[in-house]
């Protein structure tokens, strides 16, 4: 039964019953809550790993096309590209900004490409031959980024709604499990304990009740018993006056007086 | 619980560690940044057959935890295999790691260590 494990250490009164009632009833409403914003967590959780399935598949394919326009490049360029790209490169023209949104309560940030203007740092690749080549093969890979931008926010949405998911569970089952057993545990004990002291109170008062009934009694029968003794002392008392007193009427013949 | 908004405020790049054909490629889609002097870092690593595990290894160090300016990481698949204990390691949400395929390596979903959480989170 509800033992001294598992519950909280209050004194059984009236007043941490209230407190304890309470607690129970915000653990019941917070579970609730919880419960609601871990399913809508869940919902969005599915949908965004279904997202990220096709996105990867998607970026296959992008990629594939990506590398063959970059075969094109160098078949038309006639050479490796690499060493030159690789060492005119200053600044990125290619970045990405966060924004957030908001999924109940919780900031997934996703990422936004956005291309800064005005800085070329391949103007001079394939200015020999294949320039038209070497443009084409950049708007693919800016193409190919951004699906692998897109792929990004995903898989950081993912990953911070896993953990948020993880840490909104774990409160659920702890206040389903812990939490509220307990407190519920606390209320019967402190109720059990409330009754207890009502039992022996109650008891108590019977007892006092008895005794003060006894008292009465033995108080009446002496105070009779004391009557009683006045009474017959009285009467006895009345019986010799009334025999040792005399008629002062004269009931009795008084013997004439002759002078 | 979610990070807050300073971790990722200023990542505005993307960085990528790959061989030769990718590296090229994606720095002609304009991803390629080379801080200021005195100390130029590039924010791309080719690796070819010569680099060694320990290069990479610090390379993925470096994109991961000391630049702050890094939102995406770009890592070929195959390049991702020589580092793998580091890769399905790695947790954090920024900077996010993907990866990609490159020319010679196709695309295996199974390897992915993304969408191998999410297999396993569905009992897959």
């Amino acid at each position: 039964m509800s033992g001294a494990q598992n519950r909280e250490a209050v004194f059984p009164t009236r007043q941490s019953l209230g407190l304890m009632k309470a607690k129970l009833k915000g653990a019941q409403t917070g579970h609730d809550l919880l419960k609601r914003k871990s399913e809508a967590l869940t919902k969005r959780f599915r949908e965004i790993t279904r997202r990220i399935d096709e996105a990867k598949r998607k970026m296959g394919r992008v990629m594939q096309i990506a590398a063959f326009s970059l075969a094109e490049v160098t078949y038309a360029v006639g050479g490796d590209i690499g060493y030159q790209v690789q060492e005119s490169a200053k600044s990125a023209r290619f970045r990405v900004r966060t924004k957030q949104e908001n999924v109940s309560g919780v900031f997934l940030p996703a990422f936004e490409s956005y291309t800064t203007e005005g800085n070329n740092d391949f103007g001079l690749t394939g200015l020999g031959k294949g320039g038209q080549q070497v443009q084409r093969c950049r708007e693919t890979y800016a193409r190919a980024v951004e699906t692998l931008v897109e792929l990004a926010s995903l898989q950081t949405a993912f990953v911070i709604l896993d953990e948020v998911i993880k840490v909104v569970n774990r409160r659920v089952n702890a206040i389903e499990h812990v939490i509220i057993p307990r407190t519920e545990n606390t209320i019967k004990y402190i109720n059990s304990e409330l009754d207890e002291l009502d039992r022996e109170e109650f008891f108590r008062l019977k007892k006092v009740q008895n005794k003060k009934q006894r008292d009465t009694a033995a108080q009446d029968a002496e105070m009779r018993a004391k009557r009683d003794a006045k009474t017959a002392a009285n009467q006895a008392e009345d019986n010799k006056e009334n025999k040792g007193s005399q008629d002062i009427l004269g009931e009795q013949e008084d013997a004439d007086v002759i002078f | 619980m979610a990070a807050p908004p300073s971790a990722y405020k200023d990542r505005q790049f993307l960085a990528v560690i790959g061989d030769e054909d990718s590296v090229t490629g994606l720095l002609l889609a304009g991803i390629g940044h080379v801080t200021p002097p005195p100390d130029s870092q590039k924010n791309f690593l080719v690796v070819d057959t010569k680099t060694s595990n320990e290069a990479i290894e610090e390379a993925f160090e470096r994109f991961t935890t000391e630049r702050k300016d890094i939102g995406i990481l770009l890592i070929n698949q195959h390049i991702a295999d020589r580092i793998r204990h580091r890769v399905d390691t790695y947790t954090a949400a920024f900077p996010s790691l993907l990866e990609i395929p490159s020319k010679d390596h196709p695309y295996d979903p199974e390897k992915d260590s993304v969408l191998r959480r999410v297999r396993r989170l569905f009992g897959e």
